[in-house]
């Protein structure tokens, strides 16, 4: 069901007719009911379906008005991943029950990926399901977890079958971090902020009612997941954004080192680079919405992630005096983590982890080379084998 | 940044036939005989390429007998002549010396240049992005004396567009080289594909195009536009050059297993697409943007060369070496990219150049 008047309108309507002394989750609550959350997704589900384009001018009507955001930086994960996962692969019940309050930002999602064991080989998860009754008990680690302090849901990446080869015996979840055996201890990183966390999961029971997707099929739900993480939906927040070459612009033009010639043609290059990577970004939209995905987003990633490394570092060389400072090393645990934010040796430091999470930037170069250019695969010894019989 | 780089029906197709005449007219071993200096490839080509397809006339206006294209189609036609390194004056004529022309006026010209028969060129040299502190000939009572250097595209010229200074006023004349006062020597040259020569006039008799700004502006639109579809050039030939060598490090076996397989290997191809693939975008972008001219289109020239210029030489040079000593061979074509390479890299404006210039944008004045 799709309703014929065009999304602007209904959301003009609504805004009309909404209170600003409305409280904040009850704004967002309605406008969710109203179909004005994600104007694409189908009508009962926060959405009108409609045109994903619709979604652009729907959010700057809401903004415009000053209503109250939903908070998206803070629920990236959720509005960005699991969102797309659960409309892919979710029950009717599911999607009745987890979207509302994931979009609204009351329920706040994380992502229970990777483990010690199983970092680019994430297929190598060992973090065990074991059916029992109604539901699942689940035990095992997870690290690298952004927001796990926040979350009240995670996607969970678990073995259900170690008899089957590895990529095989996986099923997906949702997982309630309320669960008491669910254990979050901060990891203190190299900015001294704890972004992350290890997760310690002892005897966590998940009801079978919270399995995402078919039993032993977590690995292509997982995929569908990270080929969804830069589709995002109904968040457009991530546009406006300023980038680490607008950050390190504004101090290249104030910067006495820029004067000297070689600084001044480090700093273009890197800008050039920088230019051309939006053309590749925007060329790689185009190419989406035409309807020819490719696997280009690895591609964008490689390049931000060298991008944002070389241009903060050039950044405290041109600060020179300046550049020897830093704002604290107090450990905090913040909810939004912006990798242009606070102060050029926190944007130097932070930019490392550009290359790492989400994939390396080494595994991602394998996938263009394999996928893409169709050269032969590494060698894989564990190929075809049960996972608990495979070399680790 | 709303301009669309897709490649639409119309251009592939395009490129369809445009690839499938030069796989006729352009194979690399016949390429290769213009540096053993056998000529006969180069009016082979173009006459194929002008006659057979009408290309020479693709960009200029239907009301002068062109094919009405814009820039963006005349750029799918430069990707493809980078792919086979065809050496023929498609650069020089069709698009540098016929949008000069256009910008003045000079429509009696610009129609014999459709059907390919009169062939022009601007008398810079090839390495030429603005005229800035070039030492030009000089003109006085419509005679024409003075020596360029490096000037790429003469060697089926008929036409010669010599900026020419009257006093110190810039003026843009109109010059047949088949008098005996133009000598044009042709020079040995590191990219015999597009070979350069110097050019002398000695009271050579010349019409007046343009003069004062005009002259100015119309040589500031031919090289905007040269420098928009080198760009689209440097593209189709680094594609060509990832492309062969992806073919061959996967069909070459060392150690039991193809070399492809090797990781190291892998991921320099997979960074030379990812720079192919970024290239390819920001000379979209310039080929969308030239025609409009202004601010915004000599910025998204510049950065398509800045950018483009290297990625073509990085191509080129990953292919030499993942080729092994087949790629150091006279017989294998890569050779011929290298040397096209880095040409173009210094052609219109070196990349360093560009981002100078690009960087005076930046600082605010």
């Amino acid at each position: 069901m799709s309703d014929a008047r065009p999304a602007i309108d209904l959301a003009r309507e609504f805004i009309e007719s909404w209170d600003p002394a409305t409280p904040r989750e009850e704004s967002l609550r309605a406008r969710y009911d109203a179909g004005l959350a994600w104007v694409a997704q189908p009508a009962g589900l926060g959405g009108l379906g409609c045109a994903p384009e619709d979604q652009r001018g729907v959010e700057a009507a809401f903004t415009a008005a000053g209503f109250p955001d939903n908070n998206a930086l803070a629920n990236g994960i959720g509005l960005g991943m699991a969102a797309p996962t659960i409309f892919a692969v979710g029950t009717d019940e599911q999607k009745e029950r987890l979207l509302r309050p994931l979009w609204t930002g009351e329920e706040i999602w994380c992502q229970l990926f990777s483990e010690p064991g199983a970092g680019s080989d994430l297929a190598n998860v060992a973090t065990r399901a074991v059916r029992t009754g109604d539901g699942w008990v689940v035990n095992g680690q997870k690290v690298w977890t952004s927001n796990a302090h926040n979350a009240v849901y995670a996607l969970l990446l678990a073995r259900t079958d170690p008899d089957l080869p590895k990529h095989s015996g996986l099923t997906y979840f949702a997982l309630d971090m309320r669960d008491p055996g669910v254990e979050v201890r901060p990891l203190r990183q190299i900015t001294g902020e704890a972004e992350f966390n290890e997760v310690f999961l002892t005897d966590v029971f998940i009801p079978d009612t919270d399995r995402l997707g078919d039993v032993n099929n977590g690995w292509l739900v997982a995929m569908t997941t990270l080929a969804n993480e830069r589709v995002s939906i109904g968040n457009s927040d991530a546009e406006v954004e300023q980038t680490m070459v607008d950050v390190v612009e504004r101090t290249w033009r104030s910067a006495p080192e820029s004067t000297r010639r070689r600084t001044r043609d480090r700093f273009m290059s890197l800008w050039v680079d920088a230019k051309v990577a939006d053309l590749a970004a925007a060329r790689m939209k185009q190419q989406l919405e035409a309807g020819k995905p490719g696997p280009e987003g690895s591609a964008l990633k490689v390049t931000f992630a060298r991008l944002a490394q070389e241009l903060s570092g050039l950044e405290i060389e041109l600060l020179g005096a300046d550049g020897l400072g830093y704002g604290d090393w107090e450990m905090v645990r913040p909810t939004i983590v912006e990798f242009t934010g606070r102060d050029a040796g926190y944007r130097y430091l932070r930019a490392k982890g550009n290359s790492i999470e989400g994939g390396t930037s080494e595994i991602l170069l394998n996938i263009i080379a394999e996928k893409v250019l169709g050269l032969p695969p590494e060698h894989r010894p564990d190929k075809g084998m049960a996972w608990k019989d495979s070399p680790r | 940044m709303s301009a669309d780089l897709l490649y639409s029906d119309t251009e592939d197709a395009l490129r369809e036939s445009v690839r499938a005449l030069l796989a006729a007219t352009c194979p690399s071993e016949r390429v290769t005989e213009a540096y053993d200096g056998d000529t006969s490839v180069a009016s082979d080509a173009w006459r194929a390429v002008s006659d057979a397809m009408e290309l020479a006339g693709l960009g200029i206006d239907e009301s002068l007998g062109g094919g009405g294209a814009t820039s963006r189609e005349v750029a799918v036609v430069m990707e493809e002549l980078g792919r086979v390194v065809a050496p023929i004056p498609f650069l020089t004529s069709s698009v540098i010396a016929t949008r000069v022309l256009v910008s003045c006026g000079a429509d009696d010209l610009v129609r014999t240049l459709v059907d390919g028969s009169a062939v022009a060129v601007l008398t810079v040299p090839l390495t030429t992005m603005d005229l800035g502190d070039l030492t030009l000939p000089t003109v006085a009572g419509g005679l024409v004396t003075g020596r360029v250097h490096a000037v790429a595209g003469c060697e089926l010229a008929t036409l010669m567009i010599v900026p020419a200074l009257d006093g110190t006023v810039l003026t843009l004349q109109a010059i047949e080289p088949q008098s005996g006062s133009t000598s044009v020597t042709m020079r040995s040259s590191f990219d015999m594909t597009r070979p350069v020569a110097d050019v002398g006039f000695t009271a050579a008799p010349a019409t007046e195009l343009a003069r004062g700004a005009d002259a100015e502006s119309a040589v500031r639109a031919g090289l905007l536009a040269g420098g928009a579809m080198l760009a689209s050039e440097q593209v189709g030939l680094a594609e060509w050059c990832l492309e062969s060598t992806v073919a061959y490090t996967k069909q070459r076996n060392q150690f039991g297993r193809p070399i492809g397989s090797f990781q190291a290997l892998k991921h320099r191809m997979a960074r030379l697409w990812i720079a192919v693939n970024s290239a390819r975008a920001a000379a979209r972008n310039a080929a969308v943007l030239v025609d409009a001219g202004g601010d915004e289109a000599a910025v998204a020239v510049g950065l398509a060369q800045a950018y483009c210029s290297d990625v073509a030489v990085l191509a080129a040079e990953e292919c030499v070496q993942l080729h092994g000593g087949i790629g150091m061979t006279w017989e294998h074509p890569a050779h011929l990219y290298l040397k096209r390479a880095k040409a173009d890299q210094v052609a219109l404006g070196t990349a360093a150049h560009h981002r100078v210039v690009l960087a005076e944008g930046l600082t605010p004045t």
